[in-house]
């Protein structure tokens, strides 16, 4: 992909981004940061690369040090959230 | 299916290319997967709209995310498979285990911890890809890497670091490990944006000499402006200061999705980065202050905004009883009851929704209200009533109820201050004018639970409320205060 097909993915996205996050409700933003959180941990792509890589030992090293940091994000984001979410109620009717 | 045809098509891709590892481009279903990933990411914040969608938003998101780790695993890393499974089970491991744990009044400090990570692991992947760039498809078979590559990867190390060492920051402030008083360095101003032109400059630089001292001071220069940039921010502004540090983790992955031409991690990227600059953007709104003003740090640390009112006077308060304000809501008809961050502190949440309970045995309306800026994170207060069972539909944004309170009979403020101070809509100068405030002084009674009558709200000032006609100190620790009241309502 060339620079100019990148900006425009990420450009797009950005619009996304800006009129998906106004539409959450205000009562689930502690949600919203922590899922945020895990899925901004996507760096783990970057991570996996370089840890799988040949090449240099450090680089190696460093990759699957990221993907140990990424991994704790990845699965403590999506599991807090979950656990967050599971405790929005509506009322019970009686 | 999809993955068989990804296993045969990544092998077979490979010789054909320069590189010794197949970059993304080498078949066509690689790219498609990571947009299918970020499609999946952007339903996960789309689900959040609403609490009956958003738990199958967030199976979204870990569907996304699997897939997105799984095409990268299959076609590059099968090499070094029970290494990168060993990492990803101790830190998922450890991940799982911190979020079954956590308290939800510590989700600020954890929100904060899990973006020190992120900002760590993009500083980690930036030197990763430095050290070897052809792996990463960024440099001929001379590692030379390409200039255009050096300023994506120069800047994701430099936000990531950014993030990391200011999330830190944010993280011992909250924790208390660290006092929440803003410090304030003489010439911060002037440090800071040295520092940054600096880095600037230096990624410039970097275009024309990849040499490895340029990469290192970039990194070192901008784990220091991180850490410098938080420490003048005080305690309650935490909440801007973590939705800001959210926004950095997601340019600093979208700034690797540029040097690694992923999809997946642009549109996160771009989607984390837009979702933390509007929270930061609401928090900054309902605080009725720029966000300049908060990066710049220094609220609440000011002593002459305080004694600014000339000598104070002391003027007549009425304190009353637990069994007073059991008596009173008991008689009411409505009651709105506004938590702030002192709920949180006392761990008040479940006495409070017990009280509910009672009183609406009793045939009073309850309702909550929250402010926007209320606790130390974007939505605080609800997961901690969500946490207590409050049914989310009894629980109110600051513009939905404030039309209310004339109609309220009580007024129960629970750890709140500077959210219900009439001073916010009428003293020009008073530090939080033009603040958006609760008009609680409509209501018939307004009972105000305070551990003393000498402290004074973040923002330093005195609180009208206080001393009004129709109000009622309760002081006491909030949980005790709940719990009197509520053994008085049970009789």
């Amino acid at each position: 992909m060339d620079f100019i097909s990148i900006l425009s993915v990420f450009v797009m996205a950005c619009f996304v981004g800006y009129y998906v996050v106004w539409s959450v409700t205000p009562a689930l933003h502690t949600p919203l940061m922590a899922v945020t959180n895990a899925i901004s941990s996507v760096i783990v792509v970057g991570a996996l690369v370089a840890g799988a890589a040949e090449g240099s030992v450090i680089s190696k090293w460093l990759g699957l040090l990221a993907v140990v940091l990424a991994s704790v994000n990845i699965f403590g984001g999506f599991a807090v959230t979950e656990r967050m979410l599971a405790m929005y109620k509506k009322k019970e009717k009686k | 299916m999809i993955l068989s045809l990804l296993a045969a098509a990544a092998p077979a891709a490979a010789p054909a290319n320069a590189f010794p590892y197949p970059t993304a481009e080498n078949s066509p279903i690689v790219p498609l997967l990571y947009l299918v990933a970020g499609v999946l990411f952007i339903m996960a914040l789309r689900g959040l709209s609403s609490p009956a969608t958003s738990r199958a938003g967030n199976r979204y998101g870990m569907i996304g995310m699997t897939i997105a780790m799984v095409t990268t695993l299959l076609t590059h890393g099968l090499a070094s498979l029970p290494e990168i499974a060993g990492a990803i089970a101790i830190g998922g491991g450890l991940g799982f285990v911190t979020a079954r744990r956590i308290k939800m009044t510590d989700m600020p400090q954890l929100v904060a911890a899990f973006h020190s990570l992120v900002g760590f692991a993009a500083v980690l992947v930036g030197l990763a890809a430095y050290l070897n760039p052809i792996a990463f498809g960024i440099a001929g078979l001379d590692g030379i890497i390409e200039p255009q590559s050096r300023i994506e990867m120069g800047l994701g190390i430099a936000i990531g670091a950014i993030t990391f060492s200011g999330s830190v920051i944010a993280f011992l402030k909250l924790n208390g490990n660290m006092s929440g008083a803003p410090i304030m360095l003489p010439g911060r101003h002037a440090i800071n944006l040295g520092t940054l032109v600096a880095i600037l400059g230096l990624v410039g630089y970097f275009t024309q000499d990849q040499a490895p001292w340029v990469i290192a001071v970039i990194t070192a220069l901008s784990f220091i402006i991180g850490f410098l940039l938080i420490i003048p921010i005080g305690g309650a502004d935490m909440p801007v200061v973590v939705s800001m540090l959210n926004s950095y983790s997601g340019w600093a992955a979208a700034a690797m999705g540029f040097t690694l031409h992923n999809t997946a991690m642009i549109i996160t990227g771009a989607l984390v980065g837009s979702s933390g600059a509007i929270l930061s953007y609401i928090m900054c709104k309902a605080m009725n202050r720029s966000f300049i003003s908060v990066i710049a740090g220094g609220f609440g640390a000011a002593p002459e905004a305080a004694a600014g009112g000339g000598a104070k006077v002391q003027r007549p308060w009425k304190r009353g009883s637990a069994e007073d304000a059991a008596f009173l809501m008991k008689e009411a008809e409505n009651v709105i009851i506004i938590p702030g961050y002192g709920m949180a502190v006392a761990q008040a949440q479940h006495v409070l929704r017990e009280m509910g309970d009672l009183l609406k045995k009793e045939g009073v309306n309850v309702k909550y209200a929250i402010h926007p800026v209320a606790g130390r994170m974007p939505g605080h207060m609800n997961v901690l009533l969500a946490e207590a069972n409050v049914p989310y539909d009894e629980v109110f944004e600051l513009e939905d109820i404030n039309g209310e309170f004339a109609q309220a009979d009580v007024a129960f403020i629970i750890g709140a201050n500077d959210v219900v101070n009439p001073a916010a809509k009428t003293d020009k100068s008073s530090p939080i004018y033009g603040m958006p405030v609760f008009d609680v002084d409509k209501a018939k009674t307004v009972m105000f639970i305070k551990r003393s009558m000498g402290g004074v709200g973040y923002a330093g000032v005195d609180n009208d409320v206080f001393y009004m006609d129709q109000t009622m100190m309760l002081l006491a620790d909030a949980k005790k205060m709940v719990e009197d009241i509520n053994k008085a309502l049970a009789h």
